[in-house]
């Protein structure tokens, strides 16, 4: 049985961490990011089988990809926070000669990271290789996947999403953070995505849907059916209903803090809603 | 002079075929992708071989470049077949970023590479491939010659870690390198030894150089002709060496000249060592239908227009 406690305990301190990082270099995603805490804090403190040290081939484990990479804030805080890296390199985010860039890159050598992403509807492809090379290897792990519900405006998401279905790819579960918003307004009003979940179940896809996507019992049973559901012939879709801005009640519902950054003010009335519980970096 | 002789004609890509044909028997982490182009890459065999390390990905190129990413993850080699045009420019920023920045050992194999193409005309022709490419930080560029090269060279990839663009074509042309050749990335061969001009080809355009010699030679000019298969990392010391000795030289490539091979090769002399240069190369312009034999006269890349570009060159010295 998890420990809701000390996940929610973290929860509140990743926040602090997203909106601290994009605070200090006043540019970054904190809405997206925001929005996933309790997604990424559940998948890395419950959820997968992980490896102590980090290995890019990440034989004998589950591995994640994060596919919207602009929010790299929460990714980077919770990988921080489960010991791929010091928690003070937090600090670093976007500076010069960072391993910490805008978007998530191997290229620096952060360990956790396996694909740059920015570029966005490319992690389900990638997602799909690591499946089929833990197929190849035997390795009975999951693939892990994150992608933004504006991202699957990108058409290469639907080639993946085809060719999952078609190959029987069943140890993947790629959730959807489907908030209803991306840069330019609401998704309905950008680009109407119709229902989404018709659409993965009409590519073959088993289908579910998380509710409650920033509550973290709902996230750890949710996610736990969506691994039954796994080696069954049919790759798993989550659609997790989440807030954007989850956490800050001036951040939540809109899309405007999707890319920008709270000023000094913002910032301490954002951080006054989540007063610290592990200690800030 | 030395001789060579075309053993008979065959296509590059049949090199490759072949050459996934034996890795497929000697490395059991060589995993192949094909986007529904598997006849034309000649990957049957691999396929029917190692049906289970063979991945028909359909008509989506960019997903096949993603999950080619992947599989590297878990430590497979893979090689993607496709057309040098989906191979590249449809794919770029997948390559860009889920490969060359990411830093993952793909092998992008492209057939049908360039104007030999033929009647399928410029929507296929790319001619920008090599320029695209080479671009790309960290991404290693080859062009073979003929079919042993491209087999050798297919076969060599496997053993070097790091991303590669493999770029050969569809026509059955001369094949004249030896069949045992030993492979080596970013090593310019010399063909023939010479003084009055340095001949550097890639691709189609090197059988094309050493017949271009030929003729030069009854005219009394010798030249060094030198094979770049490798366009990056370029053999610049190979390079430097046979210009310092001849004083200019000319470029011969299947591509445009703007990004091709001719431009790596200016950039190397103008920081070192400038001398006159002549480009054998399209001229910034889209290719069109006609058989392979017709579209290299007409566009210029043949003997006998690397013959005149030599008198030209020499001329400017
Ligand atoms: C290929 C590509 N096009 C455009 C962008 C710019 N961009 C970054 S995030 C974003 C919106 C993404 O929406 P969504 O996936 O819903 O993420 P959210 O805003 O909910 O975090 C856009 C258009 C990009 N990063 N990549
Ligand atoms: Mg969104």
């Amino acid at each position: 049985m998890a420990d809701y406690k000390a996940l929610e305990d973290l929860v509140v301190q990743v926040r602090r961490d997203i909106l601290r990082q994009v605070h200090k270099v006043n540019s970054g995603h904190p809405g997206g990011s925001l929005g996933c805490t309790e997604f990424f804090v559940a998948l890395y403190n419950e959820l997968m089988e992980r490896n102590e040290s980090f290995t890019m081939d990440g034989i004998g484990e589950d591995l994640f990809f994060l596919s919207n990479g602009h929010i790299s804030p929460v990714f980077y805080s919770v990988l921080a926070r489960a010991g791929y890296f010091p928690v003070e390199e937090l600090n670093t985010f976007r500076l010069l000669n960072s391993r910490l860039q805008g978007h998530p890159t191997t290229h620096e050598g952060l360990p956790g990271i396996r694909i740059a992403s920015g570029s966005l509807g490319q992690g389900i492809s990638v997602s799909i290789g690591a499946a089929l090379a833990k197929k190849l290897n035997r390795d009975k792990h999951i693939i892990y996947t994150l992608c933004g519900d504006g991202e699957l405006q990108e058409g290469q998401n639907w080639e993946a999403i085809m060719y999952a279905a078609g190959n029987n790819v069943d140890n993947l579960i790629v959730t959807v953070d489907l908030n209803g918003q991306q840069i330019d307004g609401s998704t309905n009003n950008v680009l109407p995505m119709g229902n989404v979940k018709a659409k993965f179940e009409a590519f073959g896809w088993e289908v579910m849907d998380i509710e409650k996507g920033n509550d973290l019992k709902a996230i750890v049973t949710g996610m736990q059916k969506a691994k039954e559901k796994t080696g069954n012939g049919k790759p798993v879709c989550v659609l997790l209903h989440t807030v954007m801005g989850n956490g800050v009640d001036f951040m939540m519902h809109t899309h405007d803090w999707h890319g920008k950054a709270p000023n000094d003010q913002q910032l301490e009335t954002a951080l006054s809603q989540n007063p610290v519980t592990l200690g800030d970096y | 002079m030395k001789k060579y002789t075309d053993t008979g004609k065959k296509d590059t890509r049949s090199g490759f075929g072949d050459g996934l044909t034996e890795l497929g028997r000697k490395n059991k982490d060589v995993v192949a992708l094909c986007a529904d182009l598997t006849g034309s890459l000649k990957m049957d065999e691999f396929k029917e071989n190692h049906p289970e390390r063979f991945f028909q990905i359909g008509i989506a190129e960019a997903n096949m470049i993603g999950i080619a990413a992947g599989l590297t993850i878990g430590g497979k080699i893979p090689f993607t077949g496709t057309f040098a045009n989906f191979s590249t420019g449809r794919v770029y920023d997948q390559i860009r970023q889920s490969v060359a920045y990411s830093g993952k050992n793909v092998k992008i194999c492209a057939s049908h590479a360039g104007i030999t193409l033929g009647e399928d005309g410029a929507t296929h022709q790319i001619l920008e491939d090599i320029g695209l490419m080479k671009m790309l930080p960290g991404m290693t560029v080859i062009n073979t010659c003929d079919y042993n090269q491209t087999k050798a060279a297919t076969i060599a990839i496997a053993d070097y870690e790091g991303p590669v663009y493999l770029r050969f074509g569809r026509p059955k042309v001369a094949n004249f390198t030896p069949a045992d050749q030993n492979f080596q990335i970013g090593k310019a061969l010399q063909l023939q030894e010479g003084t009055d001009v340095t001949i550097i080809a890639t691709g189609h355009l090197v059988w094309e150089a050493l017949q271009a010699a030929e003729t030069l030679n009854q005219n009394g000019i010798t030249a060094d002709v030198i094979n770049i298969h490798t366009i990056k990392p370029l053999d610049d010391e190979a390079i430097l060496k046979s210009v310092k000795k001849t004083g200019c030289v000319v470029t011969a490539e299947e591509h445009n000249f703007l990004g091709g091979l001719g431009e790596s090769v200016a950039r190397v002399l103008s920081t070192n060592h400038p001398a006159p240069q002549e480009f054998i190369a399209t001229q910034d312009t889209f290719g069109e239908s006609g058989t392979p034999e017709q579209l290299m006269d007409k566009y210029g890349l043949n003997a006998s227009a690397i013959v005149n570009a030599v008198k030209k060159v020499i001329a400017r010295k």
